[in-house]
Protein backbone atom coordinates (compact mmCIF):
# COMPACT_ATOMS: atom_id res chain seq x y z
CA UNK A 1 0.00 0.00 0.00
CA UNK A 2 1.14 3.51 -0.72
CA UNK A 3 1.79 5.93 2.13
CA UNK A 4 -0.48 8.90 2.44
CA UNK A 5 -0.50 11.82 4.81
CA UNK A 6 -3.54 11.64 7.08
CA UNK A 7 -4.66 14.58 9.20
CA UNK A 8 -7.09 14.15 12.08
CA UNK A 9 -8.72 17.52 12.63
CA UNK A 10 -10.03 17.90 16.20
CA UNK A 11 -12.02 21.02 17.02
CA UNK A 12 -14.27 19.92 19.85
CA UNK A 13 -13.85 19.67 23.60
CA UNK A 14 -14.01 16.19 25.16
CA UNK A 15 -17.03 14.77 27.08
CA UNK A 16 -19.70 17.24 25.88
CA UNK A 17 -19.97 15.17 22.72
CA UNK A 18 -18.52 11.87 21.56
CA UNK A 19 -16.43 13.26 18.69
CA UNK A 20 -13.17 13.51 20.66
CA UNK A 21 -13.36 9.95 22.01
CA UNK A 22 -14.37 8.41 18.69
CA UNK A 23 -11.69 10.40 16.85
CA UNK A 24 -9.11 8.90 19.19
CA UNK A 25 -10.52 5.44 18.45
CA UNK A 26 -9.85 6.00 14.74
CA UNK A 27 -6.33 7.19 15.46
CA UNK A 28 -5.64 4.01 17.46
CA UNK A 29 -6.73 1.90 14.50
CA UNK A 30 -4.75 4.13 12.13
CA UNK A 31 -1.62 3.13 14.05
CA UNK A 32 -1.90 -0.34 12.51
CA UNK A 33 -1.72 1.07 8.98
CA UNK A 34 1.65 2.23 7.77
CA UNK A 35 0.60 5.80 7.02
CA UNK A 36 1.91 9.24 7.96
CA UNK A 37 -0.44 10.35 10.76
CA UNK A 38 -0.81 13.89 12.11
CA UNK A 39 -3.31 15.25 14.59
CA UNK A 40 -4.30 18.88 14.85
CA UNK A 41 -6.08 20.46 17.78
CA UNK A 42 -7.84 23.70 16.98
CA UNK A 43 -10.55 25.73 18.74
CA UNK A 44 -12.04 23.81 21.70
CA UNK A 45 -10.18 20.73 20.45
CA UNK A 46 -7.21 21.94 22.51
CA UNK A 47 -9.12 20.90 25.65
CA UNK A 48 -8.68 17.25 24.61
CA UNK A 49 -5.01 17.53 25.59
CA UNK A 50 -5.38 19.42 28.88
CA UNK A 51 -3.63 17.73 31.80
CA UNK A 52 -5.66 16.74 34.86
CA UNK A 53 -8.99 15.73 33.30
CA UNK A 54 -11.20 13.98 35.83
CA UNK A 55 -14.54 12.88 34.37
CA UNK A 56 -15.26 10.50 37.27
CA UNK A 57 -17.98 12.80 38.58
CA UNK A 58 -19.82 12.82 35.24
CA UNK A 59 -19.64 9.03 35.03
CA UNK A 60 -17.41 8.86 31.97
CA UNK A 61 -14.10 7.21 31.21
CA UNK A 62 -10.95 9.36 31.26
CA UNK A 63 -9.79 8.61 27.73
CA UNK A 64 -7.19 11.38 27.74
CA UNK A 65 -4.73 8.85 29.16
CA UNK A 66 -4.83 6.99 25.86
CA UNK A 67 -3.01 9.88 24.19
CA UNK A 68 0.10 8.85 26.14
CA UNK A 69 0.13 5.47 24.37
CA UNK A 70 0.19 6.92 20.84
CA UNK A 71 3.91 7.72 20.92
CA UNK A 72 4.64 3.98 21.12
CA UNK A 73 2.85 3.57 17.78
CA UNK A 74 4.88 6.29 16.07
CA UNK A 75 1.99 8.71 16.26
CA UNK A 76 3.89 11.73 17.46
CA UNK A 77 2.85 14.68 15.30
CA UNK A 78 0.41 16.62 17.48
CA UNK A 79 -0.10 20.14 16.17
CA UNK A 80 -1.83 22.47 18.63
CA UNK A 81 -3.01 25.89 17.54
CA UNK A 82 -1.16 28.62 19.44
CA UNK A 83 -3.98 31.06 18.77
CA UNK A 84 -6.62 28.63 20.09
CA UNK A 85 -4.59 28.06 23.28
CA UNK A 86 -4.09 31.77 23.82
CA UNK A 87 -7.77 32.63 23.26
CA UNK A 88 -8.63 30.14 25.98
CA UNK A 89 -6.04 31.32 28.50
CA UNK A 90 -4.05 28.11 28.07
CA UNK A 91 -0.41 27.40 27.32
CA UNK A 92 1.75 24.38 26.57
CA UNK A 93 2.29 23.96 30.33
CA UNK A 94 -1.41 23.16 30.75
CA UNK A 95 -1.23 20.23 28.31
CA UNK A 96 -0.27 16.62 28.94
CA UNK A 97 3.48 16.03 28.45
CA UNK A 98 3.10 13.58 25.55
CA UNK A 99 6.37 12.00 24.40
CA UNK A 100 7.75 9.43 21.98
CA UNK A 101 11.09 7.63 21.80
CA UNK A 102 13.20 8.30 18.72
CA UNK A 103 14.89 5.05 17.69
CA UNK A 104 17.16 6.97 15.31
CA UNK A 105 18.46 9.02 18.24
CA UNK A 106 19.31 6.34 20.83
CA UNK A 107 15.65 6.19 21.94
CA UNK A 108 15.75 9.75 23.20
CA UNK A 109 12.43 10.90 24.61
CA UNK A 110 11.01 13.74 22.56
CA UNK A 111 7.83 15.81 22.89
CA UNK A 112 4.94 14.87 20.58
CA UNK A 113 3.11 18.18 20.93
CA UNK A 114 4.11 21.13 18.81
CA UNK A 115 2.39 24.44 19.38
CA UNK A 116 2.03 26.06 15.97
CA UNK A 117 0.82 29.39 14.60
CA UNK A 118 -2.01 29.67 12.11
CA UNK A 119 0.58 30.19 9.38
CA UNK A 120 2.39 26.95 10.27
CA UNK A 121 -0.89 25.08 10.62
CA UNK A 122 -1.98 26.29 7.19
CA UNK A 123 1.21 24.92 5.67
CA UNK A 124 0.92 21.56 7.45
CA UNK A 125 -2.71 21.23 6.40
CA UNK A 126 -1.89 22.01 2.77
CA UNK A 127 0.51 19.03 2.67
CA UNK A 128 -2.15 16.44 3.63
CA UNK A 129 -3.67 13.82 1.34
CA UNK A 130 -6.62 12.96 3.56
CA UNK A 131 -8.26 15.08 6.24
CA UNK A 132 -10.68 13.43 8.66
CA UNK A 133 -12.79 15.93 10.61
CA UNK A 134 -14.38 15.17 13.96
CA UNK B 1 -7.47 22.21 -1.37
CA UNK B 2 -11.20 22.51 -1.04
CA UNK B 3 -12.51 23.71 2.32
CA UNK B 4 -16.18 23.10 3.04
CA UNK B 5 -18.00 25.10 5.70
CA UNK B 6 -21.47 23.98 6.76
CA UNK B 7 -22.14 26.32 9.69
CA UNK B 8 -23.55 29.81 9.85
CA UNK B 9 -20.91 32.29 10.96
CA UNK B 10 -23.52 33.68 13.36
CA UNK B 11 -23.74 30.37 15.21
CA UNK B 12 -20.28 28.78 15.12
CA UNK B 13 -16.69 29.73 14.43
CA UNK B 14 -16.16 27.19 11.61
CA UNK B 15 -15.75 29.85 8.92
CA UNK B 16 -13.34 31.85 11.05
CA UNK B 17 -11.24 28.75 11.75
CA UNK B 18 -11.29 27.83 8.08
CA UNK B 19 -10.12 31.32 7.12
CA UNK B 20 -7.25 30.97 9.61
CA UNK B 21 -6.05 27.82 7.87
CA UNK B 22 -6.60 28.43 4.17
CA UNK B 23 -3.60 28.88 1.89
CA UNK B 24 -3.36 31.05 -1.22
CA UNK B 25 -4.37 28.36 -3.68
CA UNK B 26 -7.39 26.89 -1.91
CA UNK B 27 -11.08 27.65 -2.23
CA UNK B 28 -14.10 27.59 0.09
CA UNK B 29 -17.44 25.95 -0.63
CA UNK B 30 -20.32 26.99 1.62
CA UNK B 31 -22.89 24.23 2.11
CA UNK B 32 -25.89 23.61 4.39
CA UNK B 33 -26.15 26.44 6.98
CA UNK B 34 -22.76 27.62 5.75
CA UNK B 35 -24.55 29.39 2.88
CA UNK B 36 -25.80 31.98 5.36
CA UNK B 37 -22.28 33.39 5.07
CA UNK B 38 -22.85 33.82 1.34
CA UNK B 39 -25.61 36.38 1.91
CA UNK B 40 -25.10 40.08 2.33
CA UNK B 41 -25.16 40.61 6.09
CA UNK B 42 -23.03 41.93 8.93
CA UNK B 43 -20.54 39.07 8.53
CA UNK B 44 -20.05 39.55 4.77
CA UNK B 45 -16.67 41.19 5.23
CA UNK B 46 -15.25 37.84 6.40
CA UNK B 47 -15.40 36.49 2.85
CA UNK B 48 -15.28 39.65 0.74
CA UNK B 49 -11.56 39.47 -0.05
CA UNK B 50 -11.52 35.82 -1.05
CA UNK B 51 -14.75 36.26 -3.02
CA UNK B 52 -13.16 39.05 -5.04
CA UNK B 53 -10.41 36.59 -5.94
CA UNK B 54 -13.08 34.15 -7.13
CA UNK B 55 -12.31 31.64 -4.40
CA UNK B 56 -15.69 31.39 -2.66
CA UNK B 57 -18.45 29.08 -3.83
CA UNK B 58 -21.88 28.37 -2.36
CA UNK B 59 -24.17 25.42 -3.00
CA UNK B 60 -27.13 26.68 -5.04
CA UNK B 61 -29.59 24.13 -3.64
CA UNK B 62 -28.81 25.16 -0.05
CA UNK B 63 -29.08 28.85 -0.95
CA UNK B 64 -32.46 28.24 -2.63
CA UNK B 65 -33.70 26.10 0.26
CA UNK B 66 -33.10 28.97 2.66
CA UNK B 67 -34.74 31.61 0.45
CA UNK B 68 -31.66 33.80 0.20
CA UNK B 69 -30.78 33.55 -3.50
CA UNK B 70 -31.47 37.27 -4.04
CA UNK B 71 -29.16 38.15 -1.12
CA UNK B 72 -26.02 36.35 -2.28
CA UNK B 73 -23.04 38.69 -2.14
CA UNK B 74 -21.19 39.81 -5.27
CA UNK B 75 -18.44 37.53 -6.55
CA UNK B 76 -19.64 34.43 -4.71
CA UNK B 77 -20.06 31.70 -7.29
CA UNK B 78 -23.01 29.34 -7.12
CA UNK B 79 -22.57 25.65 -7.92
CA UNK B 80 -24.96 22.70 -7.86
CA UNK B 81 -24.13 19.22 -6.48
CA UNK B 82 -22.44 18.31 -9.77
CA UNK B 83 -20.34 21.46 -9.36
CA UNK B 84 -19.51 20.34 -5.81
CA UNK B 85 -18.16 17.07 -7.26
CA UNK B 86 -16.11 19.05 -9.80
CA UNK B 87 -14.58 21.17 -7.02
CA UNK B 88 -13.63 18.03 -5.09
CA UNK B 89 -11.97 16.68 -8.22
CA UNK B 90 -10.20 19.91 -9.12
CA UNK B 91 -8.88 21.02 -5.73
CA UNK B 92 -7.45 17.80 -4.26
CA UNK B 93 -7.76 17.16 -0.53
CA UNK B 94 -11.06 18.25 0.98
CA UNK B 95 -11.10 19.71 4.49
CA UNK B 96 -14.49 19.83 6.20
CA UNK B 97 -14.91 22.44 8.91
CA UNK B 98 -17.79 20.66 10.60
CA UNK C 1 -12.11 9.24 -9.86
CA UNK C 2 -12.52 7.08 -6.76
CA UNK C 3 -14.32 8.96 -4.01
CA UNK C 4 -15.08 7.87 -0.45
CA UNK C 5 -17.36 9.56 2.03
CA UNK C 6 -17.42 9.72 5.84
CA UNK C 7 -20.75 10.58 7.48
CA UNK C 8 -20.75 11.67 11.10
CA UNK C 9 -24.45 12.27 11.73
CA UNK C 10 -27.65 10.27 11.67
CA UNK C 11 -30.64 10.89 9.42
CA UNK C 12 -33.09 13.77 9.90
CA UNK C 13 -31.41 15.49 12.89
CA UNK C 14 -28.74 17.03 10.64
CA UNK C 15 -28.48 17.66 6.92
CA UNK C 16 -25.13 15.85 6.69
CA UNK C 17 -26.50 12.54 5.42
CA UNK C 18 -28.80 14.26 2.89
CA UNK C 19 -25.96 16.38 1.51
CA UNK C 20 -23.69 13.35 1.31
CA UNK C 21 -26.39 11.43 -0.56
CA UNK C 22 -26.94 14.25 -3.08
CA UNK C 23 -23.17 14.53 -3.50
CA UNK C 24 -22.76 10.77 -4.03
CA UNK C 25 -25.63 10.71 -6.52
CA UNK C 26 -24.10 13.58 -8.49
CA UNK C 27 -20.67 11.93 -8.42
CA UNK C 28 -22.07 8.66 -9.77
CA UNK C 29 -24.02 10.54 -12.45
CA UNK C 30 -20.75 12.13 -13.56
CA UNK C 31 -19.15 8.71 -13.91
CA UNK C 32 -17.08 8.69 -10.72
CA UNK C 33 -16.84 5.64 -8.49
CA UNK C 34 -18.02 5.83 -4.89
CA UNK C 35 -15.48 3.45 -3.38
CA UNK C 36 -17.02 3.44 0.08
CA UNK C 37 -19.39 5.37 2.30
CA UNK C 38 -18.33 5.03 5.94
CA UNK C 39 -20.90 5.76 8.64
CA UNK C 40 -19.40 6.86 11.94
CA UNK C 41 -20.55 8.47 15.20
CA UNK C 42 -24.37 8.84 15.06
CA UNK C 43 -24.00 8.32 11.31
CA UNK C 44 -24.47 4.61 12.00
CA UNK C 45 -28.19 5.32 12.49
CA UNK C 46 -28.48 5.83 8.73
CA UNK C 47 -28.35 2.04 8.40
CA UNK C 48 -31.51 1.25 10.37
CA UNK C 49 -34.06 -0.80 8.43
CA UNK C 50 -36.71 0.29 10.95
CA UNK C 51 -37.05 3.99 10.15
CA UNK C 52 -40.55 5.11 9.21
CA UNK C 53 -40.53 8.71 7.99
CA UNK C 54 -43.88 10.39 7.14
CA UNK C 55 -45.03 9.59 3.59
CA UNK C 56 -44.48 13.13 2.33
CA UNK C 57 -40.86 13.21 3.57
CA UNK C 58 -37.77 11.72 1.99
CA UNK C 59 -36.62 8.30 3.17
CA UNK C 60 -32.95 8.80 3.96
CA UNK C 61 -32.16 5.11 4.49
CA UNK C 62 -33.86 4.06 1.26
CA UNK C 63 -32.10 6.89 -0.59
CA UNK C 64 -28.77 5.38 0.37
CA UNK C 65 -29.92 1.86 -0.48
CA UNK C 66 -31.09 3.07 -3.91
CA UNK C 67 -27.56 4.09 -4.88
CA UNK C 68 -26.65 0.40 -4.80
CA UNK C 69 -23.03 1.06 -3.82
CA UNK C 70 -21.23 -2.29 -3.94
CA UNK C 71 -17.74 -3.62 -4.57
CA UNK C 72 -16.62 -6.08 -7.26
CA UNK C 73 -17.55 -8.99 -4.96
CA UNK C 74 -21.09 -7.66 -4.69
CA UNK C 75 -20.75 -6.67 -1.03
CA UNK C 76 -22.29 -3.36 0.06
CA UNK C 77 -19.84 -0.49 0.37
CA UNK C 78 -22.17 1.39 2.69
CA UNK C 79 -20.11 0.49 5.74
CA UNK C 80 -21.20 1.01 9.33
CA UNK C 81 -18.51 1.26 12.02
CA UNK C 82 -18.93 -1.70 14.36
CA UNK C 83 -17.73 0.04 17.53
CA UNK C 84 -19.97 3.05 16.97
CA UNK C 85 -22.87 0.79 15.95
CA UNK C 86 -22.76 -1.54 18.97
CA UNK C 87 -22.61 1.46 21.30
CA UNK C 88 -25.82 2.78 19.73
CA UNK C 89 -27.75 -0.46 19.43
CA UNK C 90 -27.25 -0.97 15.70
CA UNK C 91 -26.75 -4.70 15.09
CA UNK C 92 -26.61 -7.05 12.15
CA UNK C 93 -27.44 -10.72 12.51
CA UNK C 94 -23.86 -11.68 13.33
CA UNK C 95 -23.38 -9.08 16.05
CA UNK C 96 -26.81 -9.82 17.54
CA UNK C 97 -25.90 -13.51 17.74
CA UNK C 98 -22.46 -12.85 19.23
CA UNK C 99 -23.95 -10.60 21.89
CA UNK C 100 -27.01 -12.72 22.64
CA UNK C 101 -29.55 -10.17 21.46
CA UNK C 102 -32.74 -11.36 19.79
CA UNK C 103 -33.02 -8.91 16.94
CA UNK C 104 -31.10 -7.01 14.33
CA UNK C 105 -31.76 -3.77 12.54
CA UNK C 106 -29.17 -3.22 9.81
CA UNK C 107 -30.65 -2.63 6.36
CA UNK C 108 -29.35 -5.21 3.84
CA UNK C 109 -27.83 -2.50 1.65
CA UNK C 110 -25.34 -1.79 4.47
CA UNK C 111 -22.74 -3.88 6.23
CA UNK C 112 -21.01 -3.61 9.61
CA UNK C 113 -17.24 -3.56 9.70
CA UNK C 114 -14.26 -2.14 11.56
CA UNK C 115 -12.71 1.30 11.63
CA UNK C 116 -9.86 0.00 9.48
CA UNK C 117 -12.31 0.30 6.57
CA UNK C 118 -12.29 4.08 6.99
CA UNK C 119 -8.51 4.25 6.90
CA UNK C 120 -8.44 1.88 3.94
CA UNK C 121 -10.98 4.08 2.13
CA UNK C 122 -8.64 7.03 2.67
CA UNK C 123 -5.72 5.05 1.27
CA UNK C 124 -7.52 3.56 -1.73
CA UNK C 125 -9.57 6.56 -2.84
CA UNK C 126 -8.49 9.65 -4.74
CA UNK C 127 -10.63 11.76 -2.43
CA UNK C 128 -12.30 11.37 0.94
CA UNK C 129 -15.01 13.87 1.83
CA UNK C 130 -16.40 14.24 5.36
CA UNK C 131 -19.99 15.26 6.07
CA UNK C 132 -20.87 16.06 9.65
CA UNK C 133 -22.24 18.60 12.06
Amino acid sequence: MSTKKFMYLNRRAPYGSVYALESLEVVLIAAAFDQDVSLSFIDDGVYQLVEGQNPEGIGMKNFSKTFHALGDYDINQFYVSAESLEERGLSLDDLMPLVWEDEDDDWAEKPSIKVVSNVELTKILSEQDVCLSF
Amino acid sequence: MLHTVNKSSFERNSLKSCLNAIDDTSVILLIEDGVISAANNENSSMLAGLATEGRVFALQEDVDARGISSKVADNIKLVDYAGFVDLVEEYGTTVSWV
Amino acid sequence: MKISIQINEGPYQHQASDTAYQFAKAAIAKGHEIFRVFFYHDGVDNASRFTIPPQDDRNVVNNWASLDIKNAEGEPELVVCVAAALRRGMLDEGEAGKNGIDGNNIHPAFRISGLGQLIEAGIQSDRLVVFGD
